[in-house]
């Protein structure tokens, strides 16, 4: 496997390759649960038809977020978007049996895990997948999350990329002191302000070595985080110029903490609507964008920050002129609004809609933060697009989210794959059987007291 | 209970499939193939022991038939995490998931996440604790939650979802010396009611007491010796309603391929019934055990060659003598067990009335 590993080294090399994952999101606002095609959201079936058309399309992984509290609209459960999703490492586990190269990636909070038990079901995973599993590291922490847990909301803000970068060292060191044919499995002791762990690893190193970690986090603390622990970033950076702009940092930030500038690999989320012809595409995005913000979803929308009832107003009339009930929230419900000065904001959207001649819809379609991540076109230009970017190491690839379960990703894989596959930028066989290698990772970064030993190749 | 009349079933634990995908798949499509009911899969902290649960799911898409019941534990696992993880199962084995319900007593459990030893009275607490918030929060969505209502915008009916409140503190009131430190969850899960419902819950027989008899839909039973076992299953069916399963736990060892079981195993032993023995002797014994337990779950003392007697041999002449209940595919866990689906506690008079009485998965 280390043949395919990149070198360390201090000046960043573009892979020129582009990579896919796919990101069956669950809980969220772009999936378009109203059209006909749309199946289930919670059946295995789903799960199952996406992730082996992935592994067709010889995508790297396979991703599924977390969420610990049912999102909430004025009090109650959010009722408009898609809600409900399996627990990820009991899915993954499932599909590691009906696929056979792509990697199962759980997005898993440190917050309301305990690090022994976490490291040792990810490493069950890993083996039970063949050396196929990654951990996306999230940090979100909350007492309105916190409330489901024994420890309660027990995390402040500010501490919470400390408390996960001493989660994931002790996650590393249990996985480095496995059983190996030099040695018995070596007690992993940590003592710290939130937890304590006295454990003695019982599996032994997958095919892999360790699941691969990925981070989801953008402050700068996320991405010093992510720089100095982690393999790949789930970024939110999937335009051009930004793209570049984040590389550019994250390769400072990986060179500043010890590591190679090719040390972190970027994998922004991305959706993407394709179609034979621009012409047909930009129609396809249309409908697309009509289901997924519908008339009561513009409503709600601007209900998060007006805080109160508005469904008296016409999706297709002005912004309501009634000012926000909150003028400050500091308490996010999982909807996306982090305290931002309501009556400011009503302000400035209201000028903002007004100047533009936008209705409540057409302003939220306007808002929505997906706007950013999408790549609509023909195949053909979407795959000269995604060309420029692996020549310039942009990205190493896009997590793509479909917005249509279960064969949202036919389209890509049918007739985005291909082009790319012509164009020299995409993989035309897996390389290998772990996710490692699929990657095309550097070599592991050692807990330090394990750092002596040799790794196993 | 009915099922004296379909006959009894028999569960497999597959412990010894260990944690490599293609050896699990091979371990629960032999045990299916052989026509077991239930595979097991046990989670105590041991080397090479893979997460039960996990291995659980891995074998759902491999199988149709056989139920999957891992072992998982309640004390040092968040209840939050298990009833979603359950739950998950159930979807992912089309309905045919369950749970046997520990308690780990172990100071290493404790000293991995950093937790006091739970021991004694408590640890029944903790479990009756688990198995509760688990239950309400498998109820928590009503079974037709999910409206997705293109009129309205509705993905979800928010008056079908249901907050658990769940606290120690005030469920265990008679309980003030409740020894794990008290918590509460709010809910509802994340995850929409199982497929089944609610996952049949399988508890050892020395958790009664602290766990009420009502809160399980079977007792695992373990006896020091064979010949003791009918009486211990006997006593415990005494002291349960009569829609709970009892279920034998054996250890067994059989003469195999020219080696007579005794000379197979030496010093196997794990404080349970043992029958070591001949594939004959051991159709007898289950024919008379059956009958007065619901069900056995078999320990092999090597996995893959008892497998192979116990499927060549012994589950053929039991199905001949119309010992066991028959194998339904694509049947539910709660199916095999004679247990029908039940409505969602929270469900309202008027959800209830329009709900299909005992509506499938
Ligand atoms: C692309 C992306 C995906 C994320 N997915 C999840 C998720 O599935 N579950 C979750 O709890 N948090 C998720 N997060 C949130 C992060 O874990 C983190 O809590 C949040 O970004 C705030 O951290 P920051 O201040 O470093 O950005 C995601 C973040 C990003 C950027």
């Amino acid at each position: 496997m280390t043949q395919h590993n990149r070198a360390k080294s201090d000046v960043f090399v573009p892979s020129g390759q582009i990579q896919f994952g796919v990101f069956f999101q669950g809980v969220n606002s772009g999936t378009i649960w109203k059209a006909a095609e749309s199946g289930s959201q919670t059946d295995f079936e789903s799960f199952r038809r996406i992730a082996q058309t992935a592994e067709r399309g010889l995508f790297a992984a396979f991703f599924l977020g977390e969420g610990l509290r049912l999102r909430e609209h004025l009090g109650r459960p959010h009722a408009l978007d898609v809600v409900g999703r399996p627990d990820a490492q009991t899915m993954l586990a499932a599909l590691a049996s009906v696929t056979t190269n792509i990697g199962l990636v759980a997005t898993q909070n440190t917050t309301y895990n305990d690090p022994a038990d976490l490291a040792h079901r990810l490493a069950s995973l890993d083996l039970i997948s063949g050396g196929r599993a990654a951990w996306n590291i999230v940090t979100t922490d909350n007492a309105w999350t916190g409330a489901n847990f024994r420890r309660g909301g027990y995390l402040d803000h500010a501490d919470r990329y400390k408390h996960a970068e001493a989660f994931v060292e002790t996650a590393k060191r249990i996985w480095d002191s496995w059983e190996t044919p030099d040695g018995p499995a070596r007690r992993v002791v940590h003592q710290g302000q939130h937890y304590t762990v006295d454990v003695t690893p019982r599996l032994p190193r997958s095919a892999q070595y360790r699941p691969v970690l990925f981070q989801a986090g953008d402050s700068p603390e996320g991405r010093n985080f992510a720089a100095r622990q982690a393999d790949v970033i789930f970024s939110a950076h999937p335009k051009f110029d930004d793209a570049v702009e984040f590389r550019k940092d994250l390769v400072e930030r990986s060179l500043a903490a010890g590591r190679g500038a090719n040390a972190v690999q970027i994998m922004p989320a991305s959706e993407f609507i394709l179609a034979p012809t621009a012409a047909e595409a930009a129609e396809k995005k249309e409908w697309v964008r009509s289901l997924q913000i519908g008339p009561q979803q513009a409503i709600a929308y601007l209900e998060q920050f007006w805080g109160r009832e508005l469904s008296s107003y016409d999706p297709d009339g002005p912004l309501p002129e009634i000012d926000p009930v909150v003028e400050e929230t500091s308490e996010t419900r999982g909807s996306g609004f982090h305290g931002a000065k309501a009556r400011q904001l009503a302000d400035q959207w209201r000028a903002e809609a007004k100047d533009k001649g936008l209705s409540i819809r057409q302003f939220v379609t306007s808002r929505t933060a997906r706007v950013d991540s999408t790549f609509t076109g023909s195949y053909v230009e979407v795959a000269d697009q995604l060309a420029e970017f692996a020549r310039v190491g942009a990205v190493d690839g896009f997590n793509i989210s479909p917005w249509l379960i279960p064969s949202g990703l036919d389209d890509i894989v049918n007739h985005l794959v291909p082009e790319l596959q012509e164009r020299g930028v995409y993989p035309t066989e897996y390389r290998g059987n772990t996710l490692w290698e699929n990657l095309g990772l550097e070599t592991p970064v050692r807990s330090s007291d394990a750092a002596a030993e040799a790794v196993r190749a | 209970m009915s099922s004296t009349r379909q006959g009894g079933f028999l569960a497999l634990e597959l412990d010894g499939a260990g944690w490599d995908g293609a050896h699990l798949t091979r371990a629960v499509l032999a045990a299916e193939s052989a026509g077991f009911h239930a595979a097991t899969f046990t989670d105590a902290p041991a080397p090479g022991r893979a997460n039960a649960l996990q291995r659980a799911a891995f074998a759902g898409p491999a199988t149709r038939t056989i139920a999957l019941v891992p072992e998982v534990d309640t004390v040092y696992t968040e209840p939050f995490h298990i009833s979603t993880q359950l739950a998950s199962l159930d979807y992912v084995s089309g309905g045919r998931a369950g749970w046997i319900v520990t308690a780990a007593e172990s100071p290493e459990a404790a000293a991995a996440v950093g937790r006091p030893s739970v021991t004694g009275a408590a640890l029944g607490q903790e479990a009756a604790a688990s198995i509760e918030v688990s239950r309400r929060l498998w109820d928590s969505w009503e079974d037709d939650a999910v409206i997705r209502d293109v009129a309205t915008g509705r993905y979800i009916d928010v008056d079908k979802l249901h907050y658990v409140d769940f606290d120690t503190a005030v469920d265990f009131e008679t309980r003030a010396d409740f020894a794990g430190a008290g918590y509460s969850v709010q809910g509802p899960s994340i995850i929409p009611r199982p497929l089944q419902g609610q996952l049949p819950v399988l508890a050892p027989a020395c958790l009664l007491g602290e766990v009420p008899a009502d809160a399980v839909d079977a007792v695992l039973v373990s006896a020091p010796a064979a010949e003791l076992l009918a009486a211990e299953v006997r006593d415990v069916r005494s002291r349960v309603a009569a829609g709970v399963a009892v279920v034998a736990e054996l250890d067994v060892v059989l003469d195999s391929r020219g080696q007579a079981a005794a000379g197979r195993v030496a010093g196997f032993g794990s404080g349970r019934a043992n029958y070591a023995g001949s594939a004959a002797g051991l159709t007898d014994f289950l024919t008379e055990l059956l009958e007065e337990a619901d069900g056995v779950r078999l320990h092999p003392a090597s996995l893959f060659v008892d497998l192979e007697e116990l499927g060549r041999l012994v589950l053929p002449e039991l199905r001949r003598r119309g010992v066991l209940r028959p194998l339904v595919q694509d049947g539910t866990f709660r199916d095999l067990l004679g247990l029908s689906r039940p409505v969602s506690r929270y469900a309202t008079a008027a959800s209830n009335a329009a709900a299909p009485a005992g509506a499938g998965k």
